[in-house]
């Protein structure tokens, strides 16, 4: 029993002290953001955007359209029964737009870009190429802490909208051909009950979610021990985190909008 | 130049520097040698300022280090150049472009001017035909090569060596020797830490041993070979019975401890 509650206190402690460095962490590379306006900086950040970009662009859109079709299906033939499958397009495109399309990115980013950040920068940790930036006297939150998460912060909004533009094609392709629901109307639905307040909700999560799993990603990978087992665990955690936090922060951004 | 006076320090529980001092003087090179675990690594890290002493006092070019103010190391680290065990390139950036990158970052000159340093401090290490290859495409002896580049390549008054030679072939290692002696020769003052022997006693102005983190024995390589103290003795000649074969230490898992943080 004390050996649990001395393990338990023990995960607790790392715990915070892992909140703690991640807080510094972001709490340093925001103080550093003066730092952008050097051009080699935003090349930097540009080069990472674009391969966030392109290394997610493929499996967001297959994600987003099949999530689309899924929500569709399930939703319509639900709707179906009771008669009221015009209705398909507000339920499709206000849960792509304002929810599951900001999740679905952050998730797919966690995987393909976060848990990537993570065992990078603890490659780099673990082989001192951050104490050999140190030593040069080039400080490790501006050289590769602030572009990845400048990177990161604008590709989620961007990956938000086409995976919910591209779930939305999911949902009509599944009302026009399982459910009968014509384009027109899966539309004009749809642009009935679609807010620009739903709109930003989507993005403000995207931008959320994008620094999130920045933030936890840098803050595993430069907390990493040990070799090829240390990064492999940063990796790991790294997404295990970033999944819980989307997930918690995501309900709270709701709640906040929506009360 | 590099004084170290008193210093202790405790890694992960284990005393790794028990009141280690250690001078070196101005244009010399001081090799350091010791089992794995005595604190050679640790000890050129108290020197660059990524570790600080829990007790002591370190002084490099006059400035004093082990308070640890921002400042004073990165006003120090400007004139410390640093090669790492194993170069501790960049993967995504080519040689000339991690040569560079110091001076780069500092915007301490003007492009022009920074890539005619660039090769001139790959002709000087011998590697003008591989500044556009990546780390990953060269060797092991070629990358630590470009590491002594980079470590060169901002005119540094102190260069500490970590393990230069560990893992090359000896004409590689030949050719690291020769390019620590080429800075000798130029008034660099160096620390060396190594395992190798042969190197240690070629290239040495003293050496010093380390064991049960404070200096065993220091003097010039023909005092240390002629050393009556069987420690030395059987250090050198790497005999498995002695004095030092009773203190069997494992190596600390250095990356542990994280003074200075990233985030600075």
């Amino acid at each position: 029993m004390a050996g649990w509650i001395v393990a338990l206190g023990a995960f607790l402690g790392r715990s915070a002290d892992t909140t703690g460095y991640g807080l510094v962490l972001l709490s340093r590379t925001i103080a550093s953001a003066p730092h952008l306006m050097s051009r080699r900086r935003i090349r930097d950040c540009l080069d990472l955007a674009y391969s966030y970009l392109t290394g997610s662009f493929v499996v967001t859109a297959v994600v987003a359209l099949f999530t689309g079709m899924i929500l569709a299906l399930n939703s319509g033939l639900s709707l179906q029964e009771l008669g009221q499958e015009s209705l398909i397009g507000r339920i499709v495109a206000v849960s792509l737009i304002r929810e599951m399309g900001p999740f679905m990115t952050a998730l797919i980013l966690t995987a393909s870009i976060g848990s990537g950040i993570a065992a990078e920068i603890g490659t780099m940790k673990v082989s001192e190429e951050i104490d050999a930036l140190r030593i040069m006297s080039i400080s490790p939150v501006r050289f590769l802490i602030l572009p990845r998460m400048v990177a990161l912060t604008l590709v989620t909004p961007i990956l938000t909208i086409y995976a919910g533009l591209i779930g939305i094609l999911g949902g009509i392709f599944v009302s026009y051909f399982q459910l009968g629901v014509g384009w027109l109307a899966f539309r004009n639905d749809a642009l009935e009950v679609l807010e620009f307040e739903d709109i930003r909700t989507g993005l403000i999560k995207s931008v959320v979610f994008g620094i999130t799993i920045a933030t936890v990603g840098c803050t595993q990978g430069l907390l990493t021990r040990g070799g090829a087992t240390g990064v492999g665990q940063a990796a790991r955690r790294a997404v295990v985190v970033t999944f819980l936090l989307v997930i918690i922060i995501g309900y709270y951004i709701s709640w906040s909008f929506l009360t | 130049m590099i004084t170290m006076e008193e210093v202790h320090k405790v890694l992960g529980g284990r005393k790794i520097l028990d009141g280690l001092s250690l001078e070196v003087e101005e244009g010399e090179t001081l090799v350091i040698l010791g089992r794995s675990g005595t604190g050679k690594s640790v000890t050129l890290r108290h020197i660059i300022g990524l570790l600080t002493p829990d007790q002591g006092r370190i002084t490099v070019l006059g400035e004093e280090i082990s308070a640890h103010r921002p400042e004073v190391l990165r006003r120090v680290r400007l004139k410390i150049g640093y090669l790492f065990q194993d170069g501790a390139l960049l993967n995504w950036l080519n040689i000339a472009d991690n040569i560079a990158l110091p001076l780069r970052e500092r915007k301490a000159h003007q492009e022009d001017l920074i890539q005619s340093r660039v090769e001139e401090v790959l002709s000087e290490v011998e590697l003008d035909a591989h500044g556009l290859k990546f780390p990953s495409e060269i060797s092991g002896g070629m990358r630590k090569r470009a590491g002594l580049a980079r470590a060169l390549v901002d005119h540094p008054s102190i260069v500490l060596h970590d393990e230069p030679t560990s893992g090359l072939d000896p004409i590689s290692s030949n050719v690291i020797n020769h390019l620590i002696k080429k800075l000798k020769g130029m008034g660099i003052t160096q620390m060396v830490v190594t395992h190798d022997m042969s190197s240690a006693f070629d290239i040495a102005d003293r050496i010093a041993l380390l064991h049960e983190g404070k200096v065993r024995a220091l003097g010039t390589p023909k005092e240390i070979q002629e050393s009556t103290d069987p420690a030395v003795q059987q250090f050198i000649q790497g005999l498995v019975e002695g004095p030092l074969a009773r203190e069997l230490r494992e190596e600390p898992d250095e990356s542990e401890p994280q003074e200075e943080s990233e985030a600075s």
